[in-house]
């Protein structure tokens, strides 16, 4: 296309000028001045048509109206920003949300195993009654492996801890123990080096060891000089021979950087009892799961007719490796992505009904230009632009909306969920979602169109001139949207109703009483290696170093040692009795705790009874035992405990305790679950090698944390040192905060979209309502009527439409909170105050919705309305 | 009047002659749209209706082609008036239309003579 060398004026001038001459002629020929210049107009014929062609030439018809409908839509958005920018932000959240789950689903579910042909990998396990899945013994996968004819190949992983010696100390570090046909198994090819030779994996085979991409670039700076060298693991020297490729995900060995072959075994391990070893398996080409399923279910069988041994009544389980690391989690996605789909279908739905409102407020507007010759297809055009550039405008906030979504939600997912999910970290906005993401976009934009464009279309021109149209399109919209919008707000009254029980929930978790004060403790976790630390005077050495060292850095008020830190869980529990009194095998289980002298009292733990340990507690003395007041409550009722005698069994050993001294309930277990019995044994008396520093200071504890770690290297490079932490941050970050704060924050905003949309559609149907009603309005007016009764009438049928929404909403809410009740936390599923907020809430949002029509139609000048309709 | 009697007996132009008969037209000399109106008409003895709006994009479209030229000047009777005039190319033009015209209106007659031929041969 070429611009115009000529104007239009141009143009205009030489016909005028030509009109001019030929009047002038017809003039010279006998005509009066009137009749010549009619004569020469009507000689001429159409000038606007002429005119109309000249413009027309050399262009592209559809793509001039397009600019110029895109304009004057443009125009239209800008006029009435309020429309504009909530149809945006509804749409925009909409999309956002399918978008965001969907790159979620897309991870979880389409590409969650990164090897060749994942869908022949199987998990083969044992499996027991009421446990479907249940590791292998070792010498069992031996036999297994040996034997079965359905599997091309199979082998066997397992959780290894070591602790690397670096330059700056022993640091601690994830490992797989594998068998050695392990990542041919998978698929997978080290990108630098080898894997494991045959015979690597025998017994006595060389200590080798492959590393992950992520260990390799983070631990050792991607030296491509590593292979061939030797690293110290649990001092001993491994000989680096592999790096994995970067995509290399094992979600069952979480963030495993150190795989070294199995070819050594513990006493336990070479046991047919030792059920240590995950099995997986490429099923053999042809062979399908039944059938590998019946043969290693037949292998089992004769195992354990061969080994007899009472207890061992396990069979075999063979199931999808992605049933295993996804089975988890798809439920909760799937229920998400739906969640989000029926968002964006309600936004779509709103959105339309705004844009109807429009087009019934505009009707005369459209009369006017039909009745001036726009073609019915021009003015749908018109529309159709206009809903298109909306749909424009929404995509591209959309797609904003969920790259930001998608961040929030990766930093949200719980721990334990991310670690057997690890490809959830890498999600983004990738070819599968982008391509999602476009074809929804597509269809909203399909929808936008065909709305209005249907409307007007079943619609008159004429009957937009004359009087308006009540028809039976309107009226069926009007109660098909009224409908819907009931709905909408009863969604948004269950999802309100869910977010403000968890949200109650987690603040009660996170002020539930822990009889201990968490502010100012800094915590580590150390680990002596027994290699170095082997006799008692070593580690009794080492505990007093430590006290000593840490004690006088500055600003710390007192030092601890525990086994295990409060809040962490009720583990390593310890089955007791209490001679002189009978035992039958009661399982009186507690957590058992093995702490220093100062432990309780830098928790600020309160005594009750007796007295705390002392550094004259030691091996050279009876065992002494503080209990908690739980322990105290529970089994001694009615005696008091001091001076009592609790056994166990340590290591095979029988050994008694007495009981010292009673200490408030400190909170060992997760936040959530009530308090257990606990009892504590001095450190000094029972030698742990692993424990949990913990320091009071006056301080912050985040600037303790380093020059805790660098200190305890200086007191020996060969002490592991991990986990590094405030006690308040490991607090808020435990599973039940994660997955509290995760439902709450997840509920709420699905309930924020909820409610905005349900309230946004309140407006569209009101307003829409109020359009159709302006002439009915001014005749009450003009009768009479106080512009006070027109607010009631209008906000009357807001009212009606949010009181159904919250009364359908309340009574689904009642059931759905009883789903949720293993979420909910100190609150009951029916608290009055959380339902009584969400209905004021509602209530408030719905009048802010209702009254920007009503006072619309307050304001109608009853003369206009009348005479304009 | 002369212009309006006998609209019956007119024939609308064929598609594409326009451009040769504003050519021929603009041969004689330079002259304005309506000029070239009229003297279509009356050079065809009143048989051809131009049809005044498709005239001005014919010329807008030959003025396109570099075929014509146009300036604004001034007509006999004192009017503004935007005059056109042959250029070389459009010269050129006319005499490979007029040919080709020639030619097809040979062959036209050839044909219908020729299947009227015999039997109105001494008419």
């Amino acid at each position: 296309m070429f611009r115009d060398k000529r104007s239009d004026e141009d143009f205009a001038e030489e016909i005028k000028a030509h009109l001019a001459i030929e009047a002038d002629e017809l003039k010279s020929e006998g005509l009066s001045d009137d009749e010549a210049r009619r004569t020469a107009r009507v000689e001429f014929g159409n000038v606007r048509a002429t005119q109309e062609r000249f413009y027309l030439r050399n262009r592209v018809v559809w793509f001039d109206n397009l600019v110029r409908d895109t304009r004057f839509a443009i125009r239209q958005f800008v006029k009435n920003p309020g429309f504009s920018v909530i149809a945006t932000l509804v749409l925009a959240l909409g999309i956002g949300a399918c978008v965001a789950i969907f790159a979620f689903v897309d991870a979880a579910m389409l590409e969650p195993l990164p090897y060749a042909n994942p869908n022949r990998l199987m998990s083969v396990n044992e499996s027991e009654v009421g446990k479907p899945l249940w590791p292998l013994t070792y010498p069992d996968f031996r036999d297994w492996q040996r034997m079965n004819q359905s599997f091309s190949s199979l082998d066997v992983h397992t959780g290894a801890g070591f602790l690397l010696r670096t330059g700056s100390g022993a640091v601690p570090v994830q490992g797989q123990r594998v068998s050695g046909g392990f990542f041919q198994t998978l698929g997978v090819r080290p990108i630098l080096g080898r894997n494991f030779n045959p015979g690597e994996d025998r017994l006595g085979g060389p200590n080798v060891v492959i590393l992950s991409y992520g260990g390799w670039l983070h631990r050792f700076g991607a030296r491509r000089d590593l292979i061939g060298q030797t690293l110290d693991l649990d001092n001993q020297a491994y000989t680096v021979i592999g790096v994995l490729p970067p995509s290399f995900t094992f979600a069952l060995a979480g963030n495993a950087e150190f795989w070294v072959p199995i070819n050594s075994l513990s006493t336990h391990e070479r046991t047919r009892n030792f059920y240590n070893f995950l099995g997986v398996g490429r099923l053999r080409d042809g062979v399908s799961l039944p059938t590998a399923l019946a043969e290693m279910k037949a292998i089992a069988a004769q195992m354990r007719q061969q080994y007899p041994a009472p207890g061992r009544d396990e069979s075999a389980s063979v199931v999808p490796l992605s049933e295993i690391v996804v089975g988890q989690v798809r439920p909760i996605f799937l229920m998400l992505f739906g969640g989000a789909g029926l968002l964006l279908a309600i936004a779509c739905i709103n959105v339309s009904s705004l844009l109807l409102v429009r087009s019934e407020s505009r009707r005369r507007e459209i009369a006017v230009r039909g009745a001036l010759g726009a073609t019915p297809s021009r003015l749908v055009q018109q529309f159709v632009t206009e809903g298109l550039l909306l749909a424009l405008l929404g995509s591209m906030a959309g797609i904003t909306v969920a790259a930001v979504l998608m961040r929030l939600l990766g930093g949200l997912v719980p721990k334990d969920i991310a670690d057997n999910v690890p490809f959830l970290e890498g999600v983004e906005l990738n070819a599968h979602a982008g391509t999602f993401a476009a074809v929804i976009c597509l269809l909203v934009a399909l929808l936008l169109a065909a709305t209005p464009a249907l409307r007007l279309s079943s619609q008159k021109v004429r009957d937009g001139l004359g009087d308006s149209d009540r028809g039976v399109a309107s009226r069926l919209w009007r109660r098909l949207g009224a409908n819907l919008v009931v709905v909408e707000l009863a969604v948004a009254v269950v999802l309100l109703a869910g977010a403000g029980l968890l949200g109650k929930s987690l603040y009660r978790l996170l002020h539930v009483p822990l009889g201990f004060d968490p502010s100012h403790l800094a915590t580590v976790r150390v680990a002596a290696p027994g290699t170095m630390f082997k006799t008692d005077d070593q580690v009794d050495n080492l505990y007093q170093e430590i006290e000593r060292r840490v004690s006088s850095l500055a600003g710390v008020e007192s030092v601890g040692m525990s086994s295990r830190l409060p809040v962490e869980c009720d583990c390593n529990t310890d089955r007791i009795h209490f001679p002189p009194r009978p035992y039958h095998g009661e399982h009186n289980d507690v957590d058992e705790r093995h702490v220093s002298a100062a432990y309780l009292s830098t928790l600020k733990a309160p005594l009750l009874r007796g007295r705390l340990f002392s550094g004259a507690d030691d091996a050279s003395t009876p065992g002494v035992a503080v209990i908690n007041q739980e322990l105290a409550r529970r089994f001694f009722p009615s005696e008091n405990p001091l001076g009592q005698i609790i056994a166990n069994d340590e290591g095979g050993r029988p050994s008694e305790w007495e009981i010292v001294g009673v200490v408030d309930d400190v909170r060992e277990g997760p936040l959530d679950a009530p308090i257990s019995p606990v009892e504590y044994f001095p450190l000094n008396q029972t030698r742990d090698h692993s424990f949990n520093l913990v320091v009071r200071t006056s301080q912050d504890p985040a600037t303790l944390l380093p020059v805790l770690v660098s200190t305890l290297h200086q007191i020996d490079l060969n002490l592991g040192v991990s986990d590094e932490s405030a006690m308040g941050d490991e607090i808020s970050s435990t599973q039940a905060a994660l997955l509290h704060r995760f439902s709450a924050c997840l509920v709420g905003g699905f309930a924020g979209v909820a409610l905005l949309l349900g309230v946004v559609g309140l407006y569209g149907v009101i307003a829409y309502s109020v359009s159709q009603r302006t002439r009915e309005i001014g005749i009450r007016m003009a009768l009479g009527a106080q512009r006070s009764s027109v607010y009631s009438l209008v906000m009357r049928q807001a009212g009606w439409l949010t009181v159904a929404g919250l009364a359908i909403g309340l009574v689904c809410s009642a059931g759905t909170s009883l789903l949720i009740r293993k979420l909910l936390f100190g609150v009951q599923a029916w608290d009055a105050m959380t339902l009584g907020s969400v209905a004021l809430l509602l209530a408030l949002a719905s009048l802010a919705a209702s009254f920007v029509p009503a006072r619309r139609a307050a304001s109608v000048n009853p003369t206009d309305a009348l005479r304009a309709e | 009047m002369s212009t309006q009697k006998n609209n019956d007996d007119r024939i609308t132009l064929l598609q594409g002659t326009l451009d040769l008969l504003i050519l021929k037209t603009l041969r004689l000399g330079p002259c304005h749209g309506q000029g070239v109106a009229r003297l279509i008409q009356r050079q065809s003895e009143e048989v051809f209706s131009v049809d005044h709006g498709s005239l001005y994009l014919a010329l807008q479209r030959l003025e396109d082609k570099k075929w014509i030229n146009a300036e604004w000047g001034v007509s006999e009777n004192n009017r503004k008036a935007r005059f056109y005039s042959l250029t070389e190319k459009g010269r050129e033009q006319l005499a490979e239309k007029t040919s080709e015209w020639q030619r097809l209106t040979r062959a036209m007659e050839l044909i219908l003579d020729g299947n009227a031929g015999p039997r109105r041969e001494e008419v």
